[in-house]
């Protein structure tokens, strides 16, 4: 028995290294860093940037769904604020780019803070509505408002000077700084995740009334997780409205809600690298099936549904299972 | 009032929709005991646990637990008190080691844990604690098992760990031997009797020998109600005791 003890110390002290980080995830950040900085120059980059854009979101809400326990289908309401925020700041008011996306991220924050406040009250079902109903008055906000442009939504948004400085009209350059954005957005959410808070969220998720049991009040750190998780939202959202230089319905409409729930099944909830690999699959079928017209959300509904059924823990979730490595 | 009362209950009542699951219950734990809660199916037992560890509200009646009315608290408060409770189904946090469900307990004692910006390797200052603890409970080979994958036994052992961790001064057990094989229970009877050294603990059992073994005071409820109070040689002579249990015609 001491031997097990032994040898299970040696693993967990390879496991982890100075950082906490696994060299296993050490490894696949960084091969997925390499992978980015290769890919404007093989791929369209204005299409790398939006599945950037995307990892980000649905990174950010798998903070909430698989490490949280709370399945939000609204959260379409802080990306697309953030979006519409960051678009009318960068435009109307002339700022800088990278102010103009800190004024998106910080109008989502702010409206998780209320939203989240008044949705965590509730539980399971109750929770989903209250989100879906609260995104749904912003989708209508975004319509009526006269700021927003109706459905024109905001258009020829100036992607600007980063820091009034660097010119980012260059798609390259975009490209770096959106990368810049969503790998640190990814490296902060890893550790939130593996933080003495992220523990307590996982222990909230696994059984809530042992948790109250143990004397934590775990409403305040189902909000916190809820803000956090609509920050970053806020940040992908603000960042899309740059690249494409355009905020629009789309943004808030709840089929964007939908769709960031699916990928982050189809990736596998609760894994760290699920919602990427999620992420960056359903971008590329819109893109590539583009051409089917309408027949896309039609293929893409039964590709969801033969991927739950095949690996109900999703991609990523059904490797780690078969790897015995958390990933 | 002797300080030797730890917990105090004077008419608990809890009514759902005119249904009186518990009417009028008054009971006193005294420090240092083991106090079991008994009495057939639907006595209200589970219930009267609820509202003493406030998982439920009372509808009337007074909970003052070592000289503080506690009858309002949430139930999180009370825990941050020493009133610790454990639950029926084994509450562990199946995703999460047994090594980090016992530091979970331990992570209180920083105080609120908001901070996720730091690494959770500062909580490695925890691990020897932990592991005391798990040796406590004869689980010190599983600390890095998922608590999910520990066999039912043993999940009631790293629930009792993860309860002691946090050094309660009165441990509410919700049947600690509920589902168990034998064998099961004979480990969890030893573990409760050795925990309980310094300790109060009440608890609601079914097995009555578990309840024999180390119970100092019995309750017995019946239909909401107490019926009788003592120790197990007084309350298991009881005639209404007898027939609450058996049913009258064979009393």
């Amino acid at each position: 028995m001491a031997a097990d003890i032994e040898t299970l110390d040696k693993q967990s002290a390879t496991k982890a290294g100075a950082a906490g980080m696994p060299r296993l995830h050490q490894v696949i950040f960084a091969a997925l860093l390499a992978l980015a900085l290769a890919a404007p120059f093989m791929l369209y980059p204005v299409f790398v940037m939006k599945v950037l854009c995307f990892v980000l979101f649905a990174c950010a809400f798998n903070l909430l769904l698989g490490f949280g326990g709370l399945l939000s289908f609204g959260h379409a309401a802080y990306f697309g604020s953030a979006s519409y925020v960051a678009a009318h700041a960068a435009k109307v008011w002339g700022l800088t780019p990278e102010l103009a996306i800190l004024c998106g991220t910080a109008a989502a924050a702010a409206l998780g803070f209320v939203f989240g406040g008044l949705a965590i009250r509730r539980a399971g079902i109750y929770f989903a509505m209250v989100t879906l109903a609260f995104a749904q008055m912003v989708y209508f906000f975004a319509l009526q408002a006269p700021f927003t442009g109706g459905e024109d939504g905001i258009q020829a948004v100036p992607r600007g000077d980063l820091l009034g400085i660097i010119s980012l009209r260059s798609d390259l350059t975009l490209y770096f700084f959106v990368l810049a954005i969503v790998f640190t957005g990814l490296l902060l959410i890893y550790r939130i995740v593996h933080s003495p808070f992220g523990q307590v969220l996982k222990a909230i998720r696994d059984n809530e009334p042992r948790a109250v049991s143990l004397g934590y009040r775990v409403n305040r750190y189902k909000l916190a997780i809820f803000v956090l998780s609509a920050t970053l939202a806020g940040l992908a959202g603000s960042t899309k409205a740059l690249v494409f230089q355009l905020a629009s319905l789309t943004d808030v409409h709840w089929t964007m809600s939908g769709e960031v729930v699916l990928m982050t099944l189809l990736g596998g909830m609760g894994t760290v690298f699920g919602p990427i690999v999620g992420a960056a699959a359903i971008v590329t079928m819109q893109n590539y099936l583009a051409g089917f017209g309408a027949w896309v959300t039609v293929i893409q509904g039964t590709i969801f549904v033969i991927g739950v059924l095949l690996f109900r823990e999703g991609i990523v979730g059904v490797l780690s299972r078969w790897l015995k490595k958390s990933l | 009032m002797g300080g030797d009362i730890i917990l105090s209950a004077k008419g608990l009542t809890k009514e759902f929709k005119g249904f009186v699951a518990v009417g009028g219950v008054d009971l006193s734990i005294t420090r240092g005991t083991i106090h079991a809660l008994i009495g057939p199916n639907g006595a209200g037992k589970t219930t009267c646990f609820n509202l003493l560890t406030k998982f439920l509200q009372p509808t009337e009646g007074t909970i003052v637990y070592n000289g503080r009315d506690i009858t309002r608290l949430a139930p999180a408060d009370i825990a941050r008190l020493g009133l610790v409770r454990s639950f029926q189904i084994s509450a562990v946090f199946p995703h999460l080691s047994a090594l980090e469900n016992v530091r979970i307990a331990l992570q209180r004692r920083r105080g609120e844990s908001f901070d996720f910006w730091r690494s959770e390797t500062v909580l490695r200052r925890f691990n020897d604690e932990a592991t005391k603890y798990l040796d406590d409970v004869g689980l010190p080979a599983f600390a890095q098992v998922k608590a999910g994958e520990l066999p039912y036994g043993r999940k009631r052992a790293l629930e009792i760990a993860t309860t002691l961790a946090l050094e309660p001064e009165l441990l509410l057990l919700d049947e600690p031997t509920a589902g168990m094989a034998q064998q099961d229970i004979e480990r969890i009877t030893t573990l409760i009797g050795r925990i309980s050294q310094n300790r109060t603990i009440l608890m609601v059992e079914h097995n009555l020998s578990v309840v024999a073994s180390l119970s100092n005071h019995i309750t017995v409820l019946a239909r909401g109600k107490v019926l009788a109070e003592g120790n197990y040689g007084t309350v298991s002579k009881d005639s209404r005791v007898i027939e609450a249990y058996i049913g009258a015609g064979h009393a």
